[in-house]
């Protein structure tokens, strides 16, 4: 093979490289908006305990660890609950359809635990909380991609009264 | 609930006799079955007053013939056997039970031949039965029930067990059950109930109501006790449920959710994990004394648990490496070893009850596999793969397997299916078990006689 036939083939392979990512980012940049890291950053299934404090927060393909969002999220959590000492709430874990039911069980407590943890260090008082884990017996959306997975994968603050 | 018979009122074996050795027809079913024996099942015989008898008691025409469906249908399913088709019979039944013209059958290409002959005797059913070797031109095996008429499709099974372990020199598995998960309606509201029906599929009955969630039921070795989980009253706990009385009740005093409960072999004991604080372990409760027994304790996910027949080991799904893996311990819980190696997340190991054997669910990029390895980890092999699958239990004979599978939904949600399927140790005989809704989580029952 000489210099110039390598060349040539080199740029194809580059040309076709060049098309192929071209397709991918068009395609991945919907869910790029809603998803960071594998977590949803999206409002699409949230819903409010009260203005401006959202109800859940998202995790990541098998983890239980807390975002910058997640915390912020909890945060205002914790602020609208000492602000409203008769409420008690649930802490509901999910997680995806992409895993054993026995284990996802585990996970969803797990990540139930992180958020109510994470509560109580901001003040709010154990016996205040109550966890609960669904696995993933209780998707919020029905779809088998990696965007209504991520919505999936939840912990979830439901008033208990 | 009571209404579900468990045993067969009587069994009174008749007589037996057993020819030994050098007999042509026998099934290998180390291997695949690429070549499945040809057998012929000939209806069963009944005389006239047997025959208005079963009419007016079951409402079935032709008891005798819906029996060998039965048999030939249990036959087919194994994937070890080719039930011939009936119209190519040259032989009526009666004549064929006496005393078979061996030319005939073996030119239809049939290697065995099973005939009998079905009679009421005191309002009861009695059913005999031969099993013939064509080629040898001789009996195999011979034996007579006698029971309630409503057993009748349990005869079916019990003559298919005879049949298979004398062809094969192993114990069937027809004369048994699975319990699972009915589930209906939508995915983000899926409605499921304990159900359990017959290994062909017959006699579904459901055990719940779907008002609350239930998930993974799994059978009592011993006797007719189903542990499951149940979200009733919110509060996911581990219930045990005798299915002859229907009474259930909440096992042990946990103060938090109870899960992925199994019976010791003995079926003295309920293994599983109790999830507390963000914390997985492994516990179990002996269901007489009532005493509960810590068997892990480690900051990580410990769930799955799974005895070894013996009931000297558990085999135990654990993210302590930081993934997924199967580990065996000793029952006591000392001497923990993690044995799956390979790439990708394995889950739900069940040990075989032949106890060489752990049957696991394997996620690796994007897959979900069912396979077995043995219990050092070693020898690793993938029995099918699919886009979700998972939850493998064991036929009491250990070899075959049943498990679920789901289809992969739309962006809508739509197109979501769970199915029951099983498959062969070989990897061979893939079928889905037939369910009158979708279904998930079975649970495959001991043999029911013995």
């Amino acid at each position: 093979m000489n210099l110039s036939k390598i060349l040539k083939n080199t740029f194809l392979v580059i040309l076709l490289s060049m098309v192929v990512s071209a397709c991918a980012t068009k395609k991945t940049a919907i869910i790029d908006s809603q998803i960071q890291g594998d977590v949803y950053t999206g409002t699409d299934t949230v819903e409010y305990l009260a203005k401006g404090v959202p109800d859940r927060v998202f995790f990541a393909t098998n983890e239980s660890i807390l975002t910058t969002m997640s915390r912020d999220t909890l945060r205002k959590q914790a602020a609208w609950l000492r602000d409203n000492p008769s409420v008690n709430v649930v802490l509901e874990g999910h997680a995806d359809e992409r895993g054993t039911r026995e284990y996802n069980l585990a996970l969803g407590e797990r990540r139930a635990n992180a958020a109510k943890d994470y509560l109580m260090t901001y003040g709010v008082s154990a016996d205040r909380i109550s966890v609960i884990s669904y696995g993933k017996e209780r998707p919020v959306d029905s779809g088998s991609n990696p965007l209504s997975w991520s919505k999936n994968r939840r912990a979830v603050t439901v008033k208990a009264n | 609930m009571k209404k579900i018979k468990l045993i067969l009122n009587t069994i009174l074996i008749l007589f037996v006799s057993i020819s030994k050795s050098y007999s042509l027809v026998e099934v290998d079913i180390t291997r695949g079955n690429l070549n499945p024996l040809p057998i012929a099942v000939s209806p069963l015989f009944q005389d006239n007053n047997s025959n208005t008898f079963f009419e007016k008691e079951l409402e079935i025409k032709d008891i005798g013939s819906e029996i060998s469906k039965v048999i030939e249908n249990n036959l087919k399913q194994s994937g070890l056997f080719n039930p011939l088709s009936k119209d190519a019979f040259l032989q009526k039944p009666d004549i064929a039970h006496l005393k078979p013209r061996f030319e005939d059958w073996a030119l239809i290409k049939s290697q065995a031949l099973i005939t009998g002959k079905v009679t009421a005797v005191n309002e009861k059913l009695k059913v005999e039965f031969r099993l013939w070797d064509v080629l040898a031109g001789r009996e195999m095996l011979a034996l007579a029930f006698t029971t309630v008429p409503s057993n009748w499709r349990r005869v079916g099974h019990i003559i298919t067990d005879k049949v298979y372990q004398r062809l094969t020199g192993e114990k069937g598995y027809f004369d048994t059950r699975i319990i699972y998960v009915s589930e209906e309606g939508p995915k983000i509201k899926r409605i499921k109930k304990l159900a359990i029906m017959d290994q062909d599929g017959f006699n579904t009955k459901y055990l719940t109501l779907g008002n609350e969630l239930v998930l993974t039921p799994r059978f009592n070795p011993t006797n007719q006790m189903v542990t499951y989980l149940s979200y009733f009253r919110n509060l996911p706990r581990v219930y045990l449920l005798d299915i002859e009385t229907g009474i259930q009740e909440v096992v042990g005093d946990f103060p938090g959710m109870t899960f992925a409960p199994r019976f010791s072999p003995d079926g003295k004991k309920i293994i599983m994990s109790f999830a507390k604080d963000g914390n997985s372990d492994i516990y179990t409760m002996d269901i007489e004394n009532r005493i509960v027994e810590k068997i892990t304790n480690h900051p990580s996910i410990d769930t799955s648990p799974s005895y070894s027949p013996d009931g000297k080991f558990i085999t135990f799904n654990s993210d302590r490496s930081g993934y997924q893996q199967i580990y065996v311990m000793k029952s006591d819980g000392s001497d923990v070893k993690r044995i799956s190696f390979g790439k990708g997340l394995y889950g739900t190991p069940v040990w075989s009850p032949r106890g060489d054997l752990i049957a696991f669910t394997k996620l690796h990029k994007g897959k979900f596999y069912i396979g077995v390895m043995r219990v050092d980890g070693k020898g690793e092999r993938l029995l099918t793969e699919n886009y979700y699958q998972e939850a493998p239990s064991w036929a009491p004979n250990g070899r075959v397997l049943i498990f679920y599978r789901e289809t992969k939904s739309n962006d809508k949600g739509e197109g979501f299916s769970a199915k029951l399927w099983s498959i062969d140790l070989t990897g061979y005989n893939e079928r889905m078990v037939v369910t009158e809704t979708d279904a998930s989580d079975p649970s495959w029952s001991s043999l029911l006689s013995n």
